[in-house]
């Protein structure tokens, strides 16, 4: 290593941000859904979709059923969209590169890390946060679970947790240790709540096939 | 006159009961605001540029292509040329802009020269580390330590170890700043210290320290990372002023979050350990070394817990390139509980003694609350099965298999948790609502909690009724969360406030009943003489009587009579299954046995507990800072390789808690530390009773695991 150097040089090589990786292949992305006209490989039926960037462009979201018109730059994420642009704040940012589920929310009812969508990508899909979940007050069956049950500290990981948890039970309602795993296995805790969230879990599952039985809940 | 004490255990309808935090329903459904959520009118974000190199001198900074980037409000130079840098990630230059992209392109953008000096950034091997790195040692004796040895049948002679971990709070560190007016601050940050950091700030800006507003509602883990006002929070604080005041949002990436904002310093040694044949132990000597970054660090307190009559300690503080150690969850305990507790379990297994059995034969060294730790011992030995299922060191416990064996180990620990100075102010209005005001804060532990159950215990109502006010400095000033000193400050003030509170609505009252206010006392929403339930009044018919001026008072701790002290004991057993083809540990069960004076919500004391194991069994098998020695860098500054245990990686856990006789009386002490010292060497010594091999060093990684089964020819 020479005694003088330039910072760009050492530093920005090794250190691939999550943010320009994104930025370079959303753009990508984005250019494929393009009809690309005169090469003789366009015109194959493929939707026209607007370029947006690499400035900011306008967008509409829909979030919890609500359409939210912002205006955003391709490389901006659904995580960071909903949180610096919409100011709906439940899902959290924590590791920023889709290892900790903290930024969980649902597309189109598929759970997804936030942080790893770009806001662009999320345009006609429906998306739902942890604020979705209480209706009128009331606390979805899932979130009581947490709260009587202690599967939180912090709380920063926890709106994560809740979604995480709320879609694993919707696709496995009698959920076995190994789909409790594998469900939850994405989302990480640093306070240490796993046992109070094992024991939601299973409380949640309980709770939630009662009301089905009762037939159902708005939006359980 | 009134007199302070808890109530007695057949009297309380609220504290020591299983009680929900009152803050869940906020927290599951994402109304809980936290630092990182605040989101202010005209707010900019600030992105902070560090240095690549672990040891360098500035030469030039150029901020004039960032500065001319569209968007860019703002850029702020942190350490100028000249400046030694010291630690890869220390901060140069900061930078606001309208949108995060936007302040990231132009730190980026600014052009830095450095003059690159030589660094050393690992201190695992005492050996290799450069003279100049080393400070002097430290060294004590007690007692004739070589004497005691050379009348010991046994002795034991092992290199045990901590690697650096960090905090790696989910939240990260940071700021949201602003100026209102020329003179006064407005500042949201992430802390433990929501009553102390406005005078430190205010300090940094030469204001009077009333004019610094600090709000936090919740915060998103801390660990003993969040005390201070940091370096950037003031910059930021200083841009913002440059720019008419605009709120600047600072809060760390996740990168700068594992590489600077606080580490648990290493902590190796060589122990020397004697005992006599029938296992009474005879005589302690250590050489011990660790680094926390620049300042290098003290000596952990070896041997642990153990008071040898005859012990020599040696310390080498290292210091290294590396961003600096902070308080890290029961700073020291855990470190010299690997080291000391590790040893013990290697000699016990030299002289074929059962750890149980030598522990206990031994336990009058561990001084006052010798009698606890048996009981704990005994308690946590029955909750594991440590007698079915233990076996000697190497054979497996029962259930081993040819490929995984199992293994059973035991540690215990201590910790002071005296409460914090701590004041607060208590209103009961005329129409009966009652709200308590502290500049404390929640970092998890359940504080909101345990306040509102004291308070409604102690008026004598539901808990309902009780609003309680926290996290303002221009509330009541309550101590720092650190060291497990919150519960014993913020109960006995808050406890002394409503005692003070409900002896003036009673003389109030008392009139009207024919009495006077030493014959009543409140339960169940009703002031009734004592004994005599039918002659009452409602609290709300008796808060009326106040008429139109709401009754205030001001609790202290301390204050007359003591309502808190100082000093617990627990112990842990782990019992860990080890794949000796591929050298992965995995919990099977874990238990503690706590004692923490009197509890006030059972609820979130043992999830307290619950945490500081799983946090445990986090250090004990992955967690490390790994630094590069060529680039000077973390190599693992993110959540995929800075590993942290996951849902299906803590096995089944148990947790008792100490209670009544013996406990009650101490009051309430703080639980935050002292669980999270015994995992390491407790899942240290389950490890090496599995495989008949110490691995010596935490984390119990598989390559190590193997490495140290192929000391032994490969065979556990």
């Amino acid at each position: 290593m020479s005694s003088s150097d330039e910072r760009r040089d050492a530093a920005d090589k090794p250190q691939v941000s999550r943010r320009n990786f994104i930025k370079g292949t959303g753009v990508a992305g984005v250019a494929l859904t393009i009809p690309l006209g005169a090469d003789g490989r366009a015109g194959t039926g493929m939707p026209v979709v607007p370029v947006i960037g690499p400035d900011k462009g306008r967008i509409t979201l829909n979030v919890n059923g609500v359409a939210r018109t912002l205006e955003v730059e391709p490389r901006v994420t659904l995580l960071d969209a909903l949180r610096n642009d919409l100011d709906v704040t439940g899902a959290k940012r924590v590791c920023d590169r889709g290892t900790c589920g903290a930024c969980s929310v649902t597309l189109d009812g598929k759970l997804v890390y936030g942080c790893s969508v770009l806001a662009i990508d999320a345009q006609g899909r429906k998306i739902e946060t942890v604020e979705s979940l209480a209706s009128d007050g009331e606390l979805h069956p899932v979130q009581k679970a947490f709260v009587d049950n202690d599967g939180q500290q912090c709380g920063f990981c926890t709106p994560g947790f809740v979604m995480a948890c709320k879609s694993l039970l919707d696709h496995h309602p009698d959920p076995t240790p190994e789909d409790i795993q594998m469900g939850l296995g994405g989302n990480i805790c640093r306070c240490g709540t796993y046992v109070g969230i094992k024991a939601a879990v299973a409380q949640a599952a309980t709770e939630l096939k009662k009301t089905k039985a009762k037939g159902g809940r708005r939006n359980g | 006159m009134a007199e302070y004490k808890w109530p007695e255990e057949s009297k309380r309808k609220f504290i020591g009961k299983r009680i929900s935090r009152i803050d869940g329903p906020d927290k599951v459904s994402g109304r809980a605001k936290y630092t990182f959520d605040i989101n202010r009118p005209g707010m900019l974000f600030g992105k902070v540029l560090r240095s690549p190199y672990a040891h360098a001198k500035i030469v030039s900074i150029d901020t004039s292509a960032a500065e001319s980037m569209p968007g860019v409000k703002g850029v702020r130079i942190i350490q100028g040329p000249g400046t030694e840098i010291q630690w890869a990630g220390d901060e140069i230059a900061l930078v606001a802009a309208v949108d995060e992209g936007t302040a990231e392109d132009a730190a980026r953008a600014i052009r830095v020269k450095y003059e690159v000096l030589p660094h050393v950034v690992n201190e695992r091997e005492l050996e290799k580390v450069p003279a100049a790195n080393r400070r002097q040692a430290t060294e004590q004796t007690k007692g004739d330590p070589a004497g005691a040895f050379s009348g010991a049948d046994v002795v034991v002679e092992d290199v045990y170890g901590n690697d650096v971990i960090t905090h790696c709070c989910l939240e990260t560190h940071g700021v949201v700043t602003e100026w209102q007016g020329a003179n006064n601050v407005l500042l949201h940050q992430s802390t433990q210290s929501v009553s102390s950091i406005g005078g430190e700030m205010a300090r940094a800006l030469q204001l009077p320290a009333g004019n610094v507003e600090v709000k936090m509602d919740h915060i998103g883990g801390g660990f003993g990372s969040k005390f201070p006002v940091d370096r950037w929070g003031v910059e930021a604080t200083k841009l913002s002023k440059q720019l008419g005041g605009a709120p600047i949002k600072v809060m760390l990436e996740r990168d700068a979050e594992l590489t600077v904002a606080g580490t648990r310093p290493s902590a190796y040694a060589k122990v020397k350990v004697g005992a006599k044949k029938d296992g009474t132990l005879v005589a302690w000597e250590s050489e011990s070394w660790g680094s926390g970054g620049v300042a290098g660090t003290g000596m952990p307190p070896y041997p642990y817990v153990w008071q040898f009559a005859n012990q020599k300690t040696r310390h080498h503080s290292i210091s290294t390139h590396n961003g600096p150690q902070r308080a890290w969850r029961a700073p020291n305990h855990p470190q010299a509980c690997v080291v000391t507790m590790g040893a013990l379990e290697d000699l016990a297994a030299k002289l074929n003694m059962d750890p149980l059995d030598f522990v206990l034969k031994n336990i009058e060294m561990t001084g006052v609350r010798a009698n606890v730790y048996k009981d704990e011992l005994l308690r946590a030995a029955e909750m594991i099965e440590w007698k079915r299922l233990w076996r000697p060191r190497g054979q497996g416990a029962v259930g081993s298999s040819s490929v995984v064996k199992r293994g059973l180990g035991l540690s215990l620990h201590t910790w002071g948790g005296g409460g914090h100075a701590s004041d607060c102010d208590l209103t009961i209005h005329p129409d009966g609502s009652v709200e308590i005001k502290l500049g404390t804060q929640d970092i998890g532990t359940g504080t909101r909690t345990t306040i509102q159950i004291v308070v409604a215990e102690s008026l004598g109502i539901a808990r309902s009724q009780v609003k309680v006010l926290i996290g303002s400095n221009k509330y009541p000033a309550s101590g720092s969360s650190g060291g497990s000193t919150t519960i014993g400050g913020v109960s006995a003030s808050s406890r002394r406030a409503s005692i003070d509170a409900l002896n003036l609505l009673l003389e109030k009252v008392a009139p009207a009943l024919g009495t006077t206010a030493d014959k009543l006392e409140s339960v169940d929403g009703k002031i009734q003489i004592i004994g005599e339930p039918t002659k009452s009044v409602t609290w709300k018919q008796a808060c009326a009587k106040l008429g139109t001026q709401p009754l205030t008072t001001r609790g202290k701790h301390p204050g007359k009579e003591s309502l808190t002290s100082a000093g617990v004991g627990g112990v842990q057993m782990a019992d860990v299954s080890v794949d000796i083809e591929t050298g992965i540990v995995k919990m099977n069960n874990f238990v503690a046995v706590q004692d923490c004076g009197l509890i006030i919500d059972m609820k979130t004391a043992e999830s307290q507990v619950f945490g500081a194991m799983i946090m445990g069994v986090c250090y004990s098998l992955y967690e490390e800072k790994i630094m590069d020695d060529q680039t000077g860098r973390m190599l693992n500054p993110n959540m995929e390789f800075y590993k942290l245990a996951g849902l299906a990686d803590i096995g089944n856990f148990k947790v008792h808690m100490m209670t009544g006789k013996g406990y009650d009386e101490r009051g309430p002490i703080g639980l935050g530390e002292p669980p999270t010292v015994s995992p390491g060497a407790a899942i240290a010594n389950a490890v090496a009773n599995a495989i008949g091999v110490r691995v010596g060093t935490i984390p119990l990684t598989p390559d190590r695991v193997l490495a140290a089964l192929a000391r032994k020819g490969g065979q556990a």
